[in-house]
């Protein structure tokens, strides 16, 4: 349970980051907030030999700001910054209400929302939330910066297309429309732990119709966004819900494990799915 | 820029319950370790050594942080705040500790360390907490005595204890 030794590097800004990883490649990893990587680390699941230190850069801000229509978060934006931020509950509601079920606050005052996202666990709930959003982050090298798409950035359980010389040094989301309204909710058998099942909704209410799409959490796959058939405002609630939600589930793949079979795990997202539209169908309403 | 060789020890300058600190330590030491083993400071208990447990948890910079996912040179410049800097050098114990004592909050007291220090930031304001809120703020600690209904009472009621000895 201890890591094996590793070289620390403790750069000052993100030019040296950029110099850091043009040198060393695959052999070096990025340490942000280190909840995610350091039991990696502890229980040998991985090693690196160098790991570049984040928590040092000058003047990095710590809070959520808006620039134009879109919520930015830098590398060293915490999870307990951004879900105590009042700000980030008026203008992205759906973010406070997932990062409430990330982990407990001792891990949130050193987890970064950007560290979270770039990890990509299929489980962890601000992946689905910033896939819901379509949201995209700026992967930056000494070669310059390029935008990725939430989309685009997972291939897979805790791995993404940034190159090797690559990282992340923000994370844009897009503001609330007037007209949308967001839900989240999970079932952990403990509060703060790994979800069993969760799931992100965002309702659209246009021309007396409203359009819904969902992200599941803890069910297999990761950035995958379902949108559902339009509904007239007062079918929300009808079986056209149930139906396309039925669909939706049927498109997870799930696995069985110790804490729940794959159908239980369906019925969840059924279930959870159909509270969670309903809810952002009311606030989208509002 | 020159790649510092692999298990060298490197310095690190931290204060530690309010006394200034300068050690020497290897980058993958866990500052949980360092905290036990460099400083001797063993009331922070190591149980699961990838944050499940809560047992390590002190503050880093007046927040609750698990000590044992972050390395001790990460702590380079921080305030940190361990168990032992709770009771008064008289051996007074700290409201929380004085709570845990009144309402059977600790059986084993392998835990205790971590529920106090994740406790410290919010004990003030638990009173008006909805039991809820009161079990979601603690629910990154495990007892594994499973006394948690003495260390809810008792972290419920920290506060008056602290009222009655401004009394006093």
């Amino acid at each position: 349970m201890k890591p094996a030794p590793f070289a620390y590097h403790r750069p000052g800004s993100r030019e040296e980051v950029d110099q850091l990883l043009a040198q060393l490649g695959s052999e070096a990893k990025i340490l942000a907030g280190g909840q995610s990587l350091i039991p990696i680390l502890n229980m040998r699941l991985a090693s690196f030999g160098h790991l570049i230190d984040l928590n040092h850069l000058a003047g990095e801000p710590a809070e959520p700001a808006v620039a134009g229509d879109e919520l930015v978060l830098g590398p060293l934006v915490r999870q307990a910054a951004a879900l105590e931020s009042a700000l980030v509950a008026e203008v992205i509601p759906l973010l406070s209400q997932a990062l409430r079920h990330v982990a407990h606050p001792a891990i949130r005052s050193r987890g970064t929302v950007v560290g979270s996202v770039v990890h990509g666990d299929p489980a962890a709930e601000l992946p689905a939330a910033v896939a819901l959003l379509a949201g995209s982050v700026r992967a930056r090298s000494r070669r310059g910066t390029r935008p990725i798409l939430a989309a685009e950035l997972w291939t897979g359980a805790l791995e993404n297309t940034l190159a090797e010389d690559e990282w992340v040094d923000e994370l844009r989301l897009p503001v609330r429309k007037a007209d949308e309204g967001f839900a989240f909710e999970e079932f952990a058998r403990r509060s703060g732990d790994y979800a069993i099942c969760g799931v992100a909704a965002r309702v659209r209410a246009a021309d007396g119709e409203l359009k819904a799409a969902v992200a599941y959490l803890g069910m297999g796959g990761l950035g995958h966004v379902h949108a559902l058939p339009p509904v007239a405002a007062e079918e929300i609630d009808g079986p056209g819900l149930h139906s396309a939600l039925t669909e939706a589930v049927a498109e997870l793949d799930p696995g069985d494990d110790l804490h729940a079979s794959a159908r239980y795990r369906r019925w969840l997202a059924l279930e959870l799915g159909l509270s969670c539209v309903s809810r952002a169908a009311e606030r989208a309403l509002k | 820029m020159s790649v510092p060789v692999r298990s060298e020890l490197q310095r690190v300058t931290l204060t530690v319950n309010g006394a200034a600190q300068e050690l020497e330590v290897e980058p993958r030491w866990l500052l949980s370790d360092v905290l036990r083993h460099q400083l001797g400071l063993t009331g922070t208990h190591v149980g699961c050594e990838h944050g499940v447990c809560g047992c390590c948890t002190i503050l880093a910079g007046g927040r609750p942080a698990r000590s044992c996912l972050m390395f001790a040179l990460q702590a380079e410049g921080l305030e940190i705040q361990t168990v032992e800097g709770l009771a008064s050098a008289d051996g007074t114990l700290h409201p929380l500790q004085e709570a845990f004592r009144r309402h059977h909050g600790l059986q084993c007291g392998f835990c205790t360390p971590g529920f106090l220090m994740a406790a410290l930031p919010f004990y003030r304001t638990a009173e008006g907490m909805s039991d809820q809120e009161l079990r979601e703020a603690l629910a990154g600690q495990l007892c594994r005595c499973t006394g948690y209904a003495g260390i809810l009472q008792a972290v419920r009621t920290a506060s008056s204890i602290a009222r009655e000895r401004g009394q006093a």
